[in-house]
């Protein structure tokens, strides 16, 4: 089996990124994994967990980028200093780091893997797509990124002849697939356990129902 | 007294030592033809609980007995259940006669899978041909849909039931913010906190029918909830969607159980066994 435990930590910090919470919490006993797998984060008051890609790893610290979009994501955003939940990863695969010419590709809250694979890969060029200016400022994120906001789309202005590491909505995510047919890509479903045990994350890729959180998140057509 | 998995809440392959610290591991159900399951969103969580239409995904039974059971024997040290589904007698039957490996403790027939088009025959028809054929003692697992427990439960032992699993989950549906159904199915079955009262309805008056063993579920996330189906009738108990929060739950349920036996007064979980029944009848009385 792999590294992943289950602890529960402490929140050292909540930030706003544009409309975003950067959830930062102690790092304990867990491993930060590859880039692009995820944890499970306990979530306030509701039944199951959220799964989170991690965003940063700064030493001793895992952090977390959250939208704030539905009770539990909106529970997570509004912990406080010093609170504490239980974490559970490092969960699924990540994305392969052996690429020659990487390019990050972000839209949205897909942005958070990036920073953290960013590091992995010695800061590649990024190009990161957002909806409005509001969610553009979590481009902060990525310092040297190229930003494009709707109506411009990432697709508008991506260069074809490099290794695609992406992650964003589905209909972006297909939208550089049919571009970049080798683009490796991470994607997302309502998860219940994180760790195969509830077959409910499945999407259909290629005809084919995969489980995300361990066939996944991170596919790539071979 | 034991702890066991809800059927279809673990996967003994990708998580070993979360099925290593139960005392038995119920599969995910088998059905005789593979099939891929329903069509994704297939989870929602709602406010107390939450709902699946997972679909009994599944290797039929072929691939199962060929290459599954054996993956699984080899990955857990804890007794293997099978949990058998279909959609008419003979699917049942044929499942149930092909497994007779060692590496089968128990067979659980899935009478009550809320996530499928085609119900079922009659429950107690169903155990009765399979009791004809099966070498394993046979659990069968109830719906809490039914109209009279009592009735239902009797009905199962006298066709040859060795033990009932009870409950599966209730029908439910949850709307987005558009008012569409979550579930790409529409319906799901809803589990969770919000299921332990009637599942523990549900225990209670099948112990007042009869003195088969009963794995008691539903809503089961700490020892207090599994000790209150051990007061009400059921001589084990499965953890269900606590396993997807929680995959440490087997060791804390097991450990907290001990602990409020003891702050309800009981030496150990098992002496708190029916107690809830001897008040309900004093009542009926």
């Amino acid at each position: 089996m792999s590294s992943f435990r289950r602890e529960r930590l402490s929140v050292t910090a909540v930030e706003a990124v544009g409309p975003y919470a950067l959830l930062r919490v102690e790092r304990g006993g867990l491993d930060p994994g590859v880039p692009g797998q995820f944890f499970m984060l306990e979530a306030p008051e509701r039944v199951l967990p959220r799964p989170m890609s991690l965003c940063t790893a700064r030493r001793g610290e895992l952090a977390f980028l959250i939208d704030p979009i539905g009770p539990g994501t909106m529970a997570l955003a509004e912990l406080e200093c010093g609170d504490r939940l239980h974490v559970f990863g490092p969960l699924g695969n990540g994305f392969r780091l052996d690429v020659a010419r990487p390019l990050l590709v972000g839209g949205g809250i897909g942005i958070a893997p990036l920073p953290y694979l960013a590091e992995a890969l010695e800061h590649p060029p990024a190009l990161l797509g957002f909806r409005s200016e509001l969610h553009a400022q979590a481009a902060e994120l990525l310092p040297n990124a190229e930003v494009v906001i709707d109506p411009v789309l990432v697709t508008d202005a991506m260069p074809l002849d490099r290794d695609v590491l992406a992650c964003g909505p589905e209909p972006m995510l297909e939208a550089v697939r049919a571009l970049v047919p080798g683009a490796q890509l991470a994607w997302e479903a309502p998860m219940a356990c994180g760790y195969g045990a509830c077959y409910g994350c499945v999407v259909d890729i290629d005809g084919e129902l995969k489980r995300l959180c361990v066939e996944g998140p991170v596919l790539c057509r071979s | 007294m034991q702890i066991l998995n809800a059927s279809g809440c673990l996967d003994a392959l990708t998580a070993p030592h979360v099925a290593s610290a139960l005392d038995a591991f119920v599969t995910k159900t088998v059905t005789p033809e593979p099939r891929a399951g329903n069509a994704p969103v297939r989870i929602a969580e709602t406010e107390h609980g939450m709902l699946n239409a997972i679909g009994l995904a599944n290797p039929g039974s072929r691939t199962f007995l060929a290459t599954t059971l054996p993956q699984l024997a080899r990955a857990i040290d804890v007794p293997v259940w099978v949990s058998v589904g279909g959609f008419c007698v003979r699917d049942y039957v044929e499942t149930c006669e092909q497994l007779t490996s060692d590496d089968v403790a128990c067979i659980e027939l899935n009478l009550s899978c809320p996530n499928v088009d085609e119900a079922p025959e009659a429950a107690a028809e169903i155990v009765a041909a399979c009791r004809e054929v099966a070498a394993k003692p046979l659990y069968a697992k109830v719906s809490p849909h039914s109209w009279d427990m009592g009735e239902t439960v009797r009905a199962l032992e006298a066709a040859g039931a060795d033990g009932l699993s009870m409950v599966n989950t209730l029908r439910g549906v949850a709307l987005d913010t558009r008012l569409q159904p979550k579930l790409a199915r529409g319906a799901g079955g809803y589990s969770g906190p919000a299921l332990k009262p009637a599942a523990l309805a549900a225990v209670l008056a099948a112990r007042r029918a009869t003195s088969l063993p009963i794995v008691g579920m539903g809503g089961v996330f700490d020892g207090r909830d599994a000790l209150e189906f051990i007061a009400c009738g059921a001589t084990h108990v499965a953890l269900g969607t606590v396993l997807f929060a929680d995959p440490d739950a087997p060791t804390r349920v097991r450990r907290e159980l001990v602990e409020e036996a003891r702050r309800a007064g009981f030496d150990t979980p098992d002496d708190a066994f029916g107690v809830a029944l001897e008040t309900v009848a004093r009542l009926a009385n």
